[in-house]
């Protein structure tokens, strides 16, 4: 036993590795496909396996100095080109430069008939002669178990597969090969037999009207990799998926604070404001103010030079700016500087991962130091309490990870602020609580307390506050009961480090 | 040069076949084998096999889309066709070839 387990670490030292050129696609494979093997690329019509495929080629003459080749059993050339241009790949290019060369193997049952033996080494000869010509050491097979639909000799066929994946081995190039998902099964004829390195499969659901594309990784010999299955999003831009070093602990806090936006505010976090890359929550039934003061956050960002990104889940810019307005807060000026970004989306648009991936692109486009979302609760409604857990948590990972500071705004009622606000407070660090309360007189007034706020000291109390042109001013409650003016510097602070040591 | 003249319908028209094979495997040297046999006996006189190796010339597998080894392909007459294997059954590869259809409309 000891002896096995010793030749086996003496014969594969570390399995080397080809680079996908896909951030996150390289983090769950722990950097690419297994170099100098087989892998198997399987999923449904439609998810992307071609894609996956050009990508990989692509990406390895940009940014790995390699060329490789397209062996296409579905797509003519022109086909593949044209279909690849909406991503802005320009596969012609690619080929006039002799950096990829597609071949195309037409299989038309139709066209010819089969008497006797034969072999296929003719697809052995174009492949062969399509990597020598320009030394490929990346080969993609897209899709290979077309072959069964073109040919009538099954057992031959898979023989002949089997023959072409020594082959590809021993001709020491890292090779794709796509499957069609078969009933239960990996691949609709089983190649996943002969490959025995690497098998990831793409898949394409939609639940609840929400369409969500997910990759997972089935198998990978030597390797530990990600097995979760994990979102990914086709664009413009081609395949991206969510990187997980994002979402590995490694931030460093800082003690450096930044303003809410509001003085009155700032005074109740000892005149300093928010820790800088922490989450805030401000959270209230409708209509107590969250928005406004999520806005007067937003505009504080750009005041001092930097980028918010603003992600509104319910109103629309155009209506966000209308209603800010009328409280004395003009977005557009930060807009037209290109400092506030304002993106509204509706939360049943995408699944959480897609929103969470959609975050992820936006943040690495614009690179904003704060980003507001409003409400992070209709985002909730799309999941499960086990799902929105860990979204929350990669979500401000994510912020933190970048050095953003975070403000969630969050549709609690009174009532509901128990359960559903229990697993969305456990990861924000402060969550001041905004309230509409009614007096004895019939009078309505608007009423904030800090909740918590970890490691930083804060006025506890209730407070009052108003909205006015001058934006929102904060008063303690005593102030309007007891008619006398207080001052609210002198207000008392408590220290939420130490009352959390039990 | 008048390419009329070279196009007569009344004469049996000439067969151009086209062998692909890849060096001397025994598939290869049947295929080649059979082919010449069947030609022999049906089309003696008008057929003309031209052998292409595609282990020294690969360049030339993709114009003709080759998969398989060995495929035959006759361009003339029309319409085109395509074999692959052996040829083994004679009877197959003459209808494949459209053999036996002309030898009954000449009887």
């Amino acid at each position: 036993m000891a002896e096995l387990l010793e030749n086996k670490i003496v014969k594969h030292p570390k399995l080397l590795k080809s680079p996908i050129g896909i951030e996150g696609l390289d983090d769950i494979t722990e950097g690419g496909i297994p170099k100098g093997r087989t892998t198997l690329i399987s999923g449904g019509s439609g998810t992307g396996k071609t894609l996956l495929g050009i990508s990989y080629l692509v990406n390895g003459v940009d940014k790995f100095n390699e060329t490789g080749v397209f062996m296409s059993f579905a797509e003519c050339e022109n086909e593949l080109q044209e279909n690849v241009a909406s991503m802005n790949i320009d596969l012609k290019k690619y080929s006039d430069e002799k950096k990829i060369n597609v071949e195309y193997i037409k299989l038309d049952r139709n066209e010819f008939e089969e008497i006797g033996k034969y072999n296929l080494d003719g697809i052995f000869i174009r492949l062969g002669f399509a990597i020598d010509s320009i030394k490929a050491t990346r080969v993609v097979l897209d899709t290979i178990e077309s072959l069964f639909d073109g040919l009538n000799d099954i057992s031959l066929i898979r023989s002949e597969l089997k023959r072409l994946f020594q082959w590809l081995k021993d001709k020491n190039v890292s090779a794709i090969i796509s499957a069609e998902k078969g009933e239960g099964i990996i691949s609709r004829f089983g190649i996943e037999e002969y490959v025995a390195d690497c098998v990831i499969f793409l898949d394409h659901r939609i639940v609840e009207q929400i369409s969500t594309r997910r990759i997972r990784i089935v198998k990978y010999r030597g390797t530990t990799h990600g097995t979760n299955e994990y979102p990914f999003l086709i664009d413009s831009t081609g395949i991206s998926v969510l990187p997980i070093t994002s979402l590995e602990l490694n931030h460093h806090a800082t003690t450096e604070r930044i303003s809410s936006g509001i003085p009155d505010l700032d005074k109740m976090f000892m005149n300093k404001g928010f820790g800088k890359t922490s989450n805030v929550m401000v959270s209230g039934s409708t209509g107590t103010g969250k928005t406004s003061f999520a806005a007067a956050f937003a505009i504080e960002t750009c005041k001092r030079g930097e980028k918010c990104l603003f992600l509104s889940f319910e109103e629309s810019p155009e209506q966000l700016i209308q209603n800010m307005k009328s409280i004395g807060i003009n977005f557009s000026p930060w807009i037209d500087k290109k400092l506030l970004f304002l993106i509204s989306t509706r939360p049943t648009f995408f699944g959480l991962e897609m929103h969470l991936l959609n975050l992820y692109k936006s943040i690495e486009l614009i690179r904003p130091s704060t980003v507001v979302i409003d409400p992070v609760t209709s985002l909730l409604s799309q999941g499960s309490g086990l799902e929105i857990q860990s979204m929350l948590t990669r979500m401000s990972d994510l912020f933190r990870s970048k050095g953003i500071t975070s403000f969630f705004a969050s549709l609690l009622s009174e009532k509901n602020e128990v359960d559903s606000g229990e697993i969305i407070s456990s990861i924000m660090d402060t969550w001041i609580v905004l309230r509409n309360s009614e007096l004895k007189n019939h009078k309505r007034v608007r009423n904030l307390y800090i909740r918590k706020s970890r490691g930083s000291s804060h006025y506890s109390n209730v407070v009052s506050f108003t909205f006015s042109n001058n934006g929102i001013s904060i008063k303690p409650i005593n102030e309007i009961e007891n008619k006398k003016v207080m001052n609210l510097s002198k207000i008392q602070f408590v220290n939420e480090s130490n009352k959390d040591l039990h | 040069m008048n390419l009329t003249n070279n196009f007569n319908f009344f004469e049996p028209a000439i067969f151009e076949l086209r062998l692909y094979v890849a060096g001397g495997t025994s598939e290869s040297a049947s295929a080649l084998r059979n082919l010449k046999e069947i030609c022999e006996i049906n089309l003696k006189g008008r057929y003309r096999i031209e052998v292409i190796d595609l282990l020294l010339n690969p360049q030339l597998a993709k114009g003709d889309q080759i998969i398989a080894i060995p495929t035959l392909i006759k361009k003339i007459p029309l319409p085109l066709k395509k074999i692959i294997g052996d040829l083994s059954d004679t009877d197959k590869v003459l209808v494949g070839l459209n053999i036996k259809q002309v030898k009954k409309n000449e009887s």
